[in-house]
């Protein structure tokens, strides 16, 4: 009898409780020993060849007949009251079919804020929307609405935002301390008075734009009372939902698809306001929409990683065992969004009893956040594993010594053992590879490092309490001699390395479901929900699917991104479609092969336990010519599919699922220009069993090479005298190019996580981009011998470090110098 | 009464072999013709001014921010997109090398990366990592497929120089 049951599901870093129907017992994943022929294979991408011809069909290349085109009008103010305006223009343009504004938007059962305000909290805020026949001529009407803004007062700095007189994005105020996100373990107060070193440090973080390439945008189609829309999105069951909702539409009246799509990472997990828009033109028009956004549009209005201003502060014994951890985070969500688990590292990553975080979301008049590919624990990984270094400093100890001597065999929060955790093997492959232990022997880097002074007055923001902060703290910086460095460098270039541990989720788990068909030649159709958002999750299913069935990959078709091809799949974020709708796809095969056994055995004239299904046949163990192939099986069928369901079991409840790692960077320091050099990242993580190896690889590359962004050059600069963002377009707003990519070495901690799901699989989108950061600006800190605590590790950024230490040193001079004088007086007295 | 631009005009340019009369207002570029006018929806806008490089199609040989150019540019001029490079059912050895290696993950920057190799290879059949990576530093790639795309360049030049070497076993490696 199903029955059914509650089940923890994480997902970036906060936990939910789902209800999943049990109906038996899940299938036991496949022992390490198992020899398996299509799971774990390097096998290119099964709609690769869609993607290099041109044919892949994305949202922005859909063309329905009779389509019009739409386009939205902005505000370009940062916060603006609008008094009045005037459409009649745009109206008069020809090709122009309506303008939607505040005046005569529809009422909708649309949760989200209203689609047209008449505040504006940042600059791209919607003000207006025109349909034309033509984009041309959608652009042009845009410019003839006339529009009369109040300008008001304006917050865009993170650290301006939280001062009690700051402009205030709403009237409530920009930061409140009821909704900040509070954890406690034990008492750091206590904490801190056990231990014999205290370390304390203050980091920002820039916002990062996502800069998908494909813009967010969508194509909507009504058909009477149904609405299809094809939309650039990680959730086609989630934007049906929320559509169904704002029109009041029975949910099989809304279909949405989503084939192919050009970038998400987060921010295409909700249903956009673009989306709605175009759909009201679309039933108001009886025409089908497209509204793409623009590149500018993108970067304003689509979402970004929160920028941050963190107080950090770690509490050792002497031998190195953390006594005590405190985590202060504010975060700039923008006009309104989501503070992102950015303590989920210090809560989670090492075995400590005394532990407090605090993540605080600030308002400002700049676009709204949303998830960006591991949110917060980017952002906190920088912070804590930063401060770790200094207390490795702080204490003489190498940093992974340090590290080992806090590592943490459960998940403390949810007090858990962990299923697997691969992070020691992670930090031994990774020091390996890096060559971690020249720091000791080759006379360079030293293991031990010597504190030269400590600085009071830099980068100090904000002092440990529970209120927002009230101006400078007296955090102070460590500066050490950097070390004698290598020969072969030329005396203005310093070498460091660095390293930073990851944890994050990626275990998955229900809701997902899947079917799969098998047809009468013996070919497979895998339908399911879910979508592949570039990751290669066709590729995946397809191979756990030709897996449980034993037949050739390429016999096996995946269909996805369709809310009406397949049963339920969940968002594609948080790591979790491998750990979740693979699991639901080996669970449908079984159901087939179980189907297509009992067929054979009263075929055969066999019993169903004495049969095996190998490489496209069905036959008696051990006698092979009492067998049928599959393809003379199904075909005896007539034209009849077998079909068998699948869905994601329950978690289990007696271990906490997560995903490690450890990264290590070696960077050059130009002392002259302040330029930083990534010159090797070795990245070594812990997903558990590898379904794609060469998939796995794009991901990790790919997680490193986004993570180099956020370290050295992205960053959403804004104009404090007029808050407009300057960085909206590819030319100003930094992401890596070819050339910037340094050599990216990378290993998967080998074995399976049997307790996990039944493919013994976890996540392996986000981890890699985890530590990047931290693991570049803690090899920054050891070539200068001082942090540059503000990223991204820009020149000017660096050479103000440089000069800190310049400054340190003629102080520890000057000090030595009146020493020698007391000295010498002392003599002579 | 306002003043008026003046209105489309007819184009005719050869489009993957094809030659096509389009009809086009003066400010459409080639990018957007080839999009919307022909249904050729391989080079992709991203940035839509000379960024990025997805957009990214051969004109007379040479490769092009088709967003950069408009249509109006190409009477007479002969363009290959990402679409035109199969011949026969077979694929370009760039298109076959970015399979075999995995160099496209989202696959939006693709067309874009694989047209400017193509282009490079077209001039250059014994290009080094060198002209590699400086023919792909202009094409952004937002998954960071970077190491790969290098990679499967590498490939396809070296699949380009052999059939180039066997076409003319007498220029012997001579780097004609």
């Amino acid at each position: 009898m199903p029955e059914l049951r509650k089940t923890v599901v994480e997902i970036e870093g906060r936990l939910h409780e789902e209800y999943v129907v049990v109906d038996g017992e899940d299938l036991p994943a496949w022992p390490e020993d198992r020899v398996l022929s299509r799971v774990g294979q390097p096998l290119p991408r099964v709609d690769a060849r869609a993607k290099v011809t041109g044919t892949a069909r994305f949202t922005h290349d859909i063309q329905l007949p009779g389509m019009l085109h739409a386009r939205i009008l902005r505000s370009p103010h940062p916060h603006a009251r609008l008094r009045r305006i005037d459409v009649s223009g745009a109206l008069a343009v020809p090709g122009v079919l309506a303008v939607l504004t505040h005046e005569n938007v529809p009422e909708l059962g649309w949760p989200g804020r209203p689609l047209f305000d008449t505040v504006l909290r940042y600059q791209g805020a919607e003000v207006a929307a025109v349909v034309a026949v033509d984009e041309a001529a959608a652009t042009d009407a845009l410019d003839k609405i006339s529009v009369e803004y109040e300008p008001l007062p304006f917050v865009v700095d993170l650290e301006a935002a939280v001062e009690p007189d700051a402009p205030r994005v709403y009237p409530e105020g920009n930061v409140s301390a009821d909704e900040a996100s509070v954890y406690v373990r034990g008492d750091t107060d206590q904490g801190f008075a056990e231990a014999d070193v205290v370390v304390e440090a203050n980091f920002r973080t820039a916002a990062q734009l996502h800069n998908c390439f494909e813009t967010h945008g969508s194509v909507c189609s009504w058909d009477g009372g149904r609405l299809t829309v094809w939309d650039s999105t990680q959730h086609v069951f989630g934007v049906r939902k929320t559509l169904a909702q704002a029109f009041g539409l029975p949910m099989h009246d809304v279909r949405v698809i989503k084939q192919f799509m050009g970038g998400g990472f987060g921010s295409k997990g909700g249903t956009g306001r673009y989306t709605v828009i175009a759909a009201l033109l679309a039933r108001q028009t009886g025409r089908p929409v497209k509204l793409l956004l623009d590149r500018r549009e993108e970067n304003l209005a689509t979402g970004h990683r929160h920028n941050t201003l963190q107080y950090i502060k770690l509490g050792a014994r002497s031998d190195g065992t953390l006594t005590a951890i405190y985590h202060q985070v504010f975060a700039g969500v923008g006009a309104w969004g989501w503070v992102a688990p950015v303590g989920g590292p210090a809560r989670e990553l090492y075995r400590c009893p005394n532990v407090k975080t605090e993540e605080y979301a600030v308002c400002l008049n700049l676009g709204p956040d949303s998830a960006f590919r591991a949110p917060g624990y980017v952002e906190g990984t920088v912070a804590l594993e930063g401060a770790m270094d200094d207390l490795a400093v702080a204490l003489g100890m190498d940093p992974i010594e340090l590290r080992l001597r806090n590592y943490a065999d459960t998940n403390q929060p949810r007090n858990l053992p962990y299923s697997g955790k691969g992070l020691r093997e992670a930090y031994r492959i990774g020091a390996e590879l890096m060559g971690w232990h020249l720091r000791e022997t080759t006379g360079y880097l030293p293991r031990k490092r010597t504190i030269l002074a400590t600085l009071g007055g830099g980068g100090n923001h904000s002092p440990e309490g529970e209120q927002p902060p009230a101006g400078p703290g007296g955090v102070e910086d460590l500066v050490c001699w950097p070390g004698t460095q290598p020969e072969d460098l030329p005396p203005h270039r310093r070498r460091g390395l660095g390293m930073a541990s990851q944890i994050w989720g990626g275990g998955g788990g229900p809701p997902a479901h899947a079917e799969v068909r098998v047809n009468p030649d013996a070919t497979v159709t895998v339908a399911t929900g879910t979508q592949d958002i570039g990751t290669g999750t066709r590729t995946v299913l397809a191979q756990v699917a030709a897996e449980e069935l034993s037949i050739p990959v390429e016999h096996v078709r995946v269909l996805l991104g369709d809310t009406e091809a397949g049963p339920y799949g969940p968002i594609s974020a948080g790591s979790l479609t491998v750990a979740s709708v693979g699991p639901a796809v080996r669970a449908a095969a079984a159901d087939a092969r179980r189907q297509l056994v009992e067929l054979a055995a009263s075929l055969l004239d066999a019993k169903v336990e004495e049969l095996i299904l190998k490489d496209g046949r069905v036959e008696v163990a051990g006698s092979p010519e009492r067998g049928i192939a599959l393809r003379e099986l199904t075909a005896r069928l007539g034209n009849f599919m077998v079909t068998g369901h699948g869905s994601r079991g329950p978690n289990p409840e007696d271990v906490a699922v997560h995903t490690f790692g450890a990264q290590f960077a070696e960077v050059e320091v130009d002392l002259e220009t302040g330029a930083v050099e990534v010159t090797r990242i070795v990245a070594v993580h812990d997903s558990g069993r590898i379904i794609n190896p060469l998939t796995t690889s794009s991901q990790v590359e790919g997680g490193v090479i986004q993570g180099l962004g956020f370290a050295l050059s992205e960053e959403r600069a804004v104009d404090p005298q007029t808050g407009r963002v300057l960085s909206a377009d590819l030319e100003n707003y930094r992401i890596p190019t070819a050339l910037d990519v340094p050599i990216i070495d990378h290993v998967m901690v080998p074995g399976a996580d049997l307790a996990a799901n039944n493919l013994g699989a976890k996540g392996v989108g986000e981890p890699p981009i985890i530590p990047t950061a931290a693991a570049v600006a803690n090899a920054v800190y050891d070539a200068l011998g001082i942090r540059p605590t503000d990223l991204p590790l820009t020149r000017p950024r660096v050479l103000a470090a440089i000069k800190r230490l310049e400054e340190a040193a003629q102080a520890v001079e000057a000090g030595a110098e009146s020493g020698k004088e007391q000295a010498g007086e002392g003599g002579t007295r | 009464m306002e003043r008026r631009g003046p209105g489309p005009v007819p184009v005719r340019m050869t489009v993957n072999g094809v030659t096509y009369e389009l009809t086009v207002p003066p400010r459409r570029t080639l990018l957007d013709a080839l999009r919307e006018d022909l249904g050729l929806t391989g080079a992709k806008r991203v940035c839509d001014e000379g960024t990025c490089g997805a957009c990214t199609v051969s004109l007379d040989g040479q490769a092009v921010y088709s967003c950069l150019v408009l249509a109006v540019e190409c009477e007479g001029r002969t363009v290959e997109t990402v679409e035109g490079l199969i011949r026969d059912g077979e694929l370009h050895p760039v298109q076959e090398a970015f399979i075999e290696h995995d160099a496209a993950q989202c696959g939006f920057c693709t067309p874009g990366q694989i047209m400017a190799l193509k282009a490079l290879l077209d001039q250059n059949p014994r290009a080094s990592l060198e002209d590699i990576r400086q023919t792909v530093a202009g094409n952004l790639c937002r998954c960071g497929a970077y190491p790969k795309i290098i990679a499967a360049g590498l490939t396809a030049a070296g699949v380009v120089a052999a059939r180039a070497a066997a076409k003319a076993p007498e220029d012997g490696g001579a780097g004609a």
